[in-house]
């Protein structure tokens, strides 16, 4: 056996993963890829095991709806042969391995820290001397944004080498947000401080985390929701993505100065956000979903709340859509700006959203559906450029197919609320993968359980991991004016890359 | 004199009406008419901050810039009412002190050493840079239409001629407009809302200037948005008495700031490329005037 095939969401023994030589664990790897092109690695991270580190790597088979894991032990000491150099996409996983515990990968492009914690391997690398790709050249300019920017941002920073006003190159130092999340998962005990963290991870993306802890969690526990629960929270994440994709699109209307779809995008959005201070009290939905449990019952009331809600935000939001998308002026702002060809996204192994706009099949909804996306048969939208149209266009399709499924959600909903069931221990030595679809694509969440049923390891990986370097090539050949417009695209999460 | 007055005063109004215009348009109430005046003088009566690294020409650069454009509004007459000053080619004058004032305000963004100030100051010094061919040949067809060369003199005499009048009167109201809109760095050019450095034109100029001399520039920009405004009331007011033509004056202002803000809220801002042909294209409507004059 070279790895073992589970679902998402299946609890599996910690040791029925295979561990393999290096050597074997690269072939495997690379050969997965190399067979199935819808094939793509959704968490890869090391674990301290002694004095070693046992790799462990999820590679989703989207064909077969199975993720297959497989793992191998290695020194700190080594230094590996570098999968990068192979498949571009694990260009960021491997230099996370190598922040982590100081194992250098042969072939890699430029192995250098993710994000500058504590307790890196290698103290000596700082935030202040981090090493950019600089230029010697008498013609190029850099511009330096960030890490702090105008407006209500997270911070960043942006490092570009431009030609004139072209952008030629644009690299992207992340790291300021990093709060060791991963840690506190582990050295926080209570369920409850564990569910909030999970809530935190990334703050518009509450809920697709928040169902991703609880899944996992839920899995490890071996109690499965009720289909109510399941109901109720495929209902919170497709609002969420109303919102947020709303949200969006009014970002990308004030980037490109056009006010009316700022203002009526803007005011569109409040409506589908205040709808979760109806059903749990808080705008951004924290505290609504809690493993094993929830505290807020879904109610026939909040149904008609919902669709009173939604029948007059609708014909509003097409209006203005149709209106965006069809106003030469917009048109020439976001068409041909910003192109990920399908190509380079297969490439760098994007996800969600920005995936799909590029023509790439990649959503777990469809995929490796959870919860009651199992019981749904969902078609995921595409578009074909993969330019800031397709991104902008897609969360408009996405809307309108959230919004459908949300109906039906609310006609075959039973209304039939399980008391809570208290969920304290996890079944010992256990491994569990839980993929969740949020708005932005594809949240991974891995968790290991040690001997006495408590968690030892937690790893999570927001989309974002992948996609920013979709935004760092998206931008390349672009006006450096267009860079906010091709930004506001992707809108990426700070905190959820650095953890 | 009448005219530097006029102006002044609808200059206190002018970009009050286009906030208000815009936050009507997007289904806002919006602040008072006379906000944005409360901010600059707010502004002119703090201290400003300077950076360690910027030099003198950082500090007199904005009243150089505000003087300019006061020298600038001398030359601009009423009607038939001259402007404080009145000499022959003084719109040759009106284009270069202008530029007077804005080569300081580039060479006080280069001096602050800012990436981003050095990127504004190099699309600023382009867009007037291919904005002035139509300026002058606007002008110079419509002195060569009226065989005259001041201000006063061609706006007098632009109104006994022909029908042709009308239709060069109607282009050069458009490519004025337009002027306007770039001088002022106004959408669709410049977007003076953004909060994004790396797409903006004037704004980014301006980031290091606070205190007094920010408070000296926005004025300056009011006053100059009221400043084509008049010329451009200028184009047809002709010798009615002042009793007529000062109404004419607010209305013609007050239309402007309506144009200016509902252009800003019903179309989206520029491709930053695409923008030197637009400022190139109103050069060749301004040449088309020019034929129309050499074939009268």
């Amino acid at each position: 056996m070279d790895f073992i095939s589970i679902k998402n969401n299946q609890r599996i023994k910690f040791a029925e993963i295979p561990v393999l030589a290096y050597a074997d664990f690269f072939n495997v790897v690379t050969n997965q890829l190399m067979e199935k092109p819808e094939a793509h690695c959704v968490s890869y991270f090391g674990i301290p095991a002694e004095n070693n580190v046992q790799l462990l790597c999820c590679i989703a088979d989207d064909a077969s709806a199975s993720i297959n894991v497989l793992s191998s032990v290695v020194s700190k000491t080594d230094t590996l042969q570098s999968i990068t150099a192979k498949y571009m996409s694990f260009h960021l996983f491997e230099r996370e391995i190598h922040e982590n515990f100081g194992i250098n990968f042969d072939g890699h492009p430029w192995l250098k820290p993710v994000r500058y914690p504590y307790n890196a391997a290698d103290k000596s690398q700082t935030m202040v001397n981090y090493p950019f790709y600089q230029i010697d050249s008498e013609e190029l300019h850099e511009v330096g944004v960030g890490p702090i920017h105008a407006g209500i941002i997270e911070p960043g920073h942006f490092r570009f080498i431009c030609n004139g006003e072209q952008i030629l190159h644009l690299e992207i130092q992340l790291g300021y947000q990093h709060r060791g999340l991963e840690t506190l998962m582990i050295e926080k005990k209570k369920l409850l401080q564990r569910a909030t963290l999970a809530e935190n991870i990334t703050g518009d993306t509450t809920v697709g985390h928040s169902v991703a802890f609880a899944n996992a969690w839920e899995s490890l526990c071996g109690f499965t929701a009720d289909k109510q629960l399941q109901m109720e929270r495929a209902f919170a994440i497709e609002n969420e993505r109303i919102a947020i994709h709303t949200g969006d699109l009014s970002g990308i209307c004030t980037d490109i100065a056009y006010q009316l779809g700022n203002s009526v995008f803007g005011r569109l959005r409040t409506p589908v956000i205040n709808y979760f201070q109806r059903w749990a009290g808080n705008r951004f939905a924290k505290g609504l979903i809690r493993p094993g449990k929830t505290n807020f019952p879904f109610t026939n009331d909040l149904a008609a709340q919902w669709k009173e809600m939604i029948s007059a935000y609708k014909p509003h939001f097409v209006e203005m859509a149709e209106q965006t998308f069809d106003l030469p002026s917009v048109l020439s702002r976001i068409e041909r700006t910003g192109i990920v060809s399908p190509a380079v996204a297969h490439q760098i192994g994007m996800v969600g959203m920005a995936a799909r706009a590029s023509n790439i099949v990649r959503d777990i909804r469809a995929s490796h559906p959870f919860g009651h996306y199992a019981n749904i048969d969902y078609k995921p939208v595409l578009e074909p450029v993969g330019d800031v149209y397709c991104r902008a266009r897609i969360r408009y399709d996405e809307i309108l197919r959230s919004i459908d499924m949300m109906n039906d959600i609310l006609s075959t909903m039973p209304y039939d609320h399980k008391p809570a069931t208290t969920l304290d221990k996890a079944e010992p030595n256990s491994f569990v993968v839980s993929l969740v679809e949020g708005w932005r694509g594809e949240i991974c969440h891995c968790a290991i359980t040690g001997p006495d049923g408590d968690l030892t390891h937690y790893k999570v990986k927001d989309p974002s991991f992948h996609n920013w370097l979709g935004l760092a090539l998206a931008v390349r050949n672009n006006e450096i004016s267009d860079f906010p417009i091709c930004n506001k695209s992707f809108d990426l999460s700070y905190s959820g890359h650095d953890l | 004199m009448l005219s530097f007055v006029l102006i002044f005063i609808a200059s206190l109004f002018f970009t009050g009406i286009v906030v208000r215009t815009k936050s009507l348009a997007s289904g806002r109430k919006g602040p008072g008419i006379m906000q944005p005046m409360k901010d600059i003088w707010r502004s002119l009566r703090k201290g400003a901050v300077y950076s360690n690294t910027s030099s003198d020409i950082f500090q007199i650069a904005p009243s150089i810039y505000f003087a300019s454009i006061l020298a600038a509004m001398m030359v601009v007459p009423l009607g038939s009412q001259k402007g404080l000053v009145s000499f022959s080619c003084d719109f040759v004058f009106f284009a270069y002190v202008l530029a007077l004032g804005k080569f300081f305000s580039i060479i006080a963004a280069l001096d602050t050493g800012s990436s981003f100030e050095g990127m504004g100051a190099s699309r600023e010094a382009l867009f007037s840079m291919l904005a002035e061919p139509a300026f002058f040949i606007l002008m110079g067809s419509l002195g060569l239409l009226t065989g005259n060369t001041s201000f006063h003199d061609i706006f007098m005499n632009l109104h006994i001629g022909s029908y042709l009048s009308y239709a060069l009167v109607t282009i050069a109201c458009f490519v004025l407009i337009m002027i306007c809109m770039i001088e002022n760095s106004r959408m669709p050019i410049d977007d003076p809302k953004t909060h994004l450095e790396l797409t903006m034109i004037h704004e980014v100029m301006i980031l290091d200037n606070s205190g007094f001399d920010l408070g000296l520039i926005l004025q300056a920009t009011n006053l100059k948005f009221a400043m084509y405004g008049a010329l451009i009331a200028n184009l047809f007011i002709g010798n009615w008495p002042l009793y007529v033509s000062i109404p004419v004056f607010f209305g013609i202002q007050f239309l402007l700031a309506i144009v200016a803000g509902i252009i800003e809220s019903f179309m989206a801002r520029f491709r930053m490329g695409n923008n030197a042909q637009f400022i190139l294209a109103l050069s060749s409507l301004a040449l088309l005037m020019l034929f129309g004059v050499l074939m009268s």
